[in-house]
């Protein structure tokens, strides 16, 4: 069989971020749930890496794993887990209530890879692509400046919403004082 | 080096499929965020993948623009969790189900 | 112009002053109210003189008025026509005639009761739908008149609404006629479907072969609705009750005018019962029973007005027994007698009622002739006519009557016996009311004071009385409506037996009835089962009411009900069971979404 080893590494990290995923849903430690996302993040960034987009792989690194998983850790703190939790997190996780999930995902799953390979017209022929070429950080900057250059701002209203949003969602409520009757 | 491109979307539906269990067994809120996380990263590595098929960077772009929504619902989306714990003392999403009948 | 191009006036007016009455309610007083009510109809009658005079002088040809285009429908266009001939003239002149002293009468007999305006609005309105049914030139404008009557005759017999008895009354009166009127409606339908058309003029004159069991039958329906009409066998039931209303409208309605439709109807549509002559032969088998049947429920009545209601309902039989022996002219003779010696007996007896303060039992009266002398003396005459004593109009119009069934050959001589049976009746219980009521001992305790008769109460009866003696005189020529008066050729005695059945029946009423001293009505279960009308009302309860009674009970929860209640119930269960799959939570949506999605695409797969 005449594997390359780039071919390898992607299979390998593959691999790793289907594992990690699977730790991650079935943990009863958020922490540790956290952190195994983290490896599945890094994981796939090294899948984009294989497939010729460094700075989607950059992007992942740092923003992903670096800012939202971060983010989720923090939020994870501020709820105190502690043993309690975690033996909660036991009692509900029962085999029961894993056999209708599973069998559901897995029909999907059947359906779409069964979708997936009875494809016949790829628009290149898989075997005959025998270079992967790199798409750089310079044309995909090119395509934000061009023609996505609204979908970038649009991006920056989402992200300008979700600020408030947050903002405001996570706000303390004001103490409610004995004499004050209603509902805030 | 050459990936042939269906096994990248099989990886990618596989993914796809065990955020789903997460999703659907799990009663922790936060983990269900999570699993919408693995859901999330399985679109981005599909249009990578088709990014990489056409050898252009529209996959790229696409996969910042799932970049930057991941980043704003995780952000509303833990304020809200933090919301939901001050309001009934844990993250178990069977009880909000006062829209039941 | 000719006086009869006149002839809608005569129903008009009434019907303007009806609704004239109605519109202004309560804003009138009594004086206006009697004004309105007994001047339109004095206006119709003297209007129906003058035409009459000149219509006869014009030699009595049938003159026709239409009116207007009523319903335009394609080949059979219907016109509110009025057809004037001998016979509806005759009809017309009864009607508002005999009418108007009614009303006179009446304007003085409900002049304390707060409610007169309203009475003379149903009287008025009574007289219009009398004279449409009598004047329309189709079925359809008399089948107006004849529900016409039926409403009113309902609103008046109910006309003292307080007293439940007289509500449940008038309801028997409307149910009861209801039942004829629906056969004649389907006779009429039939008649319409064989002819084409409800003209009347167009089915006498017809000469369209029309299918013999068809006519038979039409006419059978008819003759339905004519015997529901005017009280007799079987639909009797109806007429004794009614006498719960006014007395002027006991006199109006149930003596004079509205009871004798059904006569009107027979002789009207008299070519068609010539083709079908077995139903004329019915026809006088009715008129004959119930004249004998009404005769001997007389003479258990105690009540007065009951009395003159069953000796109506056996004049009727009479008119009913001529009709069917192609005395087509004697019955209606008969009819207009009727009309004055009845009209007279109860206006009579209404000023008896007054004076006696609302007391209706002859046997706690006795002794009027000496108190109430006038009265009495009316009372006499109209009991006279009634008799046909000879000379009295009454004599003429009911020896014409029986004369013809003797001969006629759709009657015969059985008929006639029962005929005489019936005269000798009339005679006993006549005598009886006349004896106990006028003579004997007094079983009232009124004053001298209160006997005065007042003015407006007799002056009314005068005409009447005039005319219930010299009645029979008038002579009339139906020659150009039924043919050429067709005199029976019988042997004398056969002329005189009525007399003399007559004669007998008097002698037996003072043997039996004559009070020596105070009397009472008799008591025994004979005696009451022809009080009750000869058990016709228990009969009818048996066979309709109580059926009927326990149909609807069982029905009380009403069974085309439960399908409705069982859509509400399904629905609500199918609710119930729905609604386990809304939880609430969130994941259970989750999975139901992505299991359908699975099922979709799974379906997609397959079939690609």
């Amino acid at each position: 069989m005449n594997i390359e080893s780039g071919q390898l590494l992607f299979y390998v990290s593959g691999s790793i971020a289907v594992l990690a995923s699977l730790f991650v849903v079935t943990n009863k430690n958020a922490v540790h749930a956290l952190l195994y996302l983290v490896v599945s993040l890094l994981a796939l960034a090294m899948c984009f890496y294989l497939l010729g987009a460094p700075f989607a792989a950059a992007l992942q690194i740092i923003v992903y794993a670096g800012a939202i998983m971060v983010l989720f850790v923090f939020a994870v703190m501020i709820f105190n887990i502690n043993q309690t939790d975690i033996d909660r997190e036991q009692q509900w996780l029962t085999w029961q209530s894993w056999v209708g999930p599973s069998l559901l995902a897995m029909i999907l799953l059947g359906e779409i890879v069964f979708v997936l390979l009875s494809q016949q017209n790829w628009a290149t022929n898989p075997s005959s692509v025998t270079q992967i070429e790199l798409v750089d950080a310079r044309a995909v900057g090119s395509l934000l400046f061009g023609p996505y250059l609204l979908a970038v701002e649009i991006a920056s209203f989402l992200l300008l919403a979700g600020l408030v949003g947050g903002y405001h969602l996570a706000k303390e409520l004001p103490k409610k004082t004995t004499t004050q009757g209603g509902s805030q | 080096m050459t990936v042939p491109i269906e096994h990248g979307f099989v990886l990618v539906a596989l993914l796809w499929a065990i955020g789903l269990v997460g999703l659907l067994s799990r009663k922790n809120t936060l983990f269900m965020l999570m699993s919408m996380e693995i859901m999330l990263n399985a679109g981005a590595l599909a249009f990578i993948l088709a990014g990489s098929l056409w050898q252009q960077a529209d996959g790229q772009v696409i996969y910042i623009l799932i970049l930057s929504i991941a980043a704003a619902e995780v952000g509303l989306g833990l304020a809200l969790l933090i919301r939901l714990r001050q309001h009934i003392g844990d993250l178990d999403i069977d009880k909000l189900d006062e829209m039941k009948g | 112009m000719n006086m009869q191009d006149l002839l809608f006036l005569v129903p008009l007016l009434p019907l303007v002053s009806s609704i004239i009455l109605l519109l202004l309610a309560g804003r009138l007083s009594p004086m206006l109210v009697a004004v309105f009510g007994v001047g339109s109809m004095a206006l119709a009658a003297i209007l129906t003189l003058l035409i009459g005079i000149e219509f006869l002088g014009m030699g009595g040809d049938s003159f026709q008025q239409v009116l207007f285009n009523w319903l335009p429908i394609a080949g059979a266009p219907l016109n509110f026509g009025l057809h004037l001939d001998q016979l509806s003239l005759v009809m017309m002149g009864v009607i508002t005639g005999v009418g108007w002293m009614i009303h006179w009468y009446a304007a003085a007999y409900m002049f304390g009761d707060k409610d007169v305006q309203r009475f003379f609005v149903y009287m008025n309105l009574f007289v219009f739908a009398m004279l449409m049914l009598v004047l329309g030139d189709s079925l359809v404008l008399l089948y107006l008149g004849w529900e016409g009557v039926g409403l009113c005759s309902f609103l008046l017999i109910g006309f003292w609404q307080h007293k439940a008895d007289n509500v449940v009354a008038a309801k028997k009166a409307f149910i009861v006629t209801r039942v004829g009127d629906t056969a004649m409606m389907i006779g009429l339908l039939i008649l319409f479907s064989e002819f084409g058309s409800l003209h009347i003029t167009t089915i006498v004159d017809s000469t369209v072969q029309v299918s013999q069991s068809n006519l038979w039958l039409a006419c059978l329906l008819l003759v339905g609705g004519a015997v529901g009409k005017s009280a007799q066998l079987p639909l009797q039931t109806w007429l004794p009750d009614a006498m719960a209303g006014p007395t002027p409208v006991s006199a109006l309605i149930h003596a004079a005018t509205m009871v004798t439709a059904g006569v009107y109807l027979i002789a009207r549509m008299h070519p068609l019962f010539l083709q079908v002559e077995g139903i004329l032969n019915l026809v006088a088998w009715i008129g004959a029973l119930t004249l004998v049947l009404a005769g001997v429920a007389a003479l258990a009545q105690t009540d007065i007005k009951r009395i003159l209601a069953y000796s109506t309902m056996s004049q009727i039989g009479y008119m009913f027994l001529g009709l069917g022996a192609l005395a087509f002219d004697g019955a209606i003779f008969h009819l207009m007698t009727h009309a004055f010696f009845k009209a007279l007996l109860f206006l009579t007896a209404g000023s008896i009622i007054l004076k006696m303060h609302h007391q209706q039992d002859i046997f706690k009266m006795g002794g009027l002739f000496k108190s109430l002398p006038l009265t009495s003396t009316f009372l006499l005459i109209g009991l006279l006519a009634l008799v046909a004593f000879p000379g009295s109009s009454g004599f003429f119009s009911k020896e014409a009557i029986l004369a013809a069934t003797y001969e006629a050959h759709t009657a015969g001589p059985t008929l006639w016996w029962i005929g005489v049976l019936g005269a000798f009746l009339t005679s006993l219980y006549s005598f009886r009311l006349l004896f106990i009521v006028c003579f004997g001992p007094a079983n009232h305790d009124l004053k001298e004071a209160d006997y005065k008769a007042s003015s407006q109460l007799v002056v009314p009866l005068l005409p009447l009385v005039t005319l219930a003696v010299i009645g029979g005189f008038i002579s009339l020529d139906f020659s150009l409506v039924f043919g050429p008066a067709h005199h029976p050729h019988i042997p004398l005695w056969i002329e005189w037996m009525p007399v003399a059945a007559s004669l007998v029946g008097f002698i037996l009423a003072w043997a039996l009835y004559f009070p020596r001293k105070a009397m009472q009505a008799n008591d025994g279960v004979i005696s009451h089962f022809c009080r009750d009308g000869l058990g016709f009302d228990w009969l009818y309860e048996q066979i309709f009411t109580k059926p009927l009674q326990l149909f609807a009970r069982i029905n009380k929860s009403d069974v085309i009900d439960h399908f409705y209640h069982f859509v509400g119930w399904l629905n609500f269960s199918l609710n119930e069971v729905l609604v386990i799959s809304q939880n609430g939570k969130l994941r259970w949506y989750l999975f139901g979404t992505l299991a359908g999605c699975a099922l979709m695409l799974g379906g997609l797969l397959w079939w690609r």
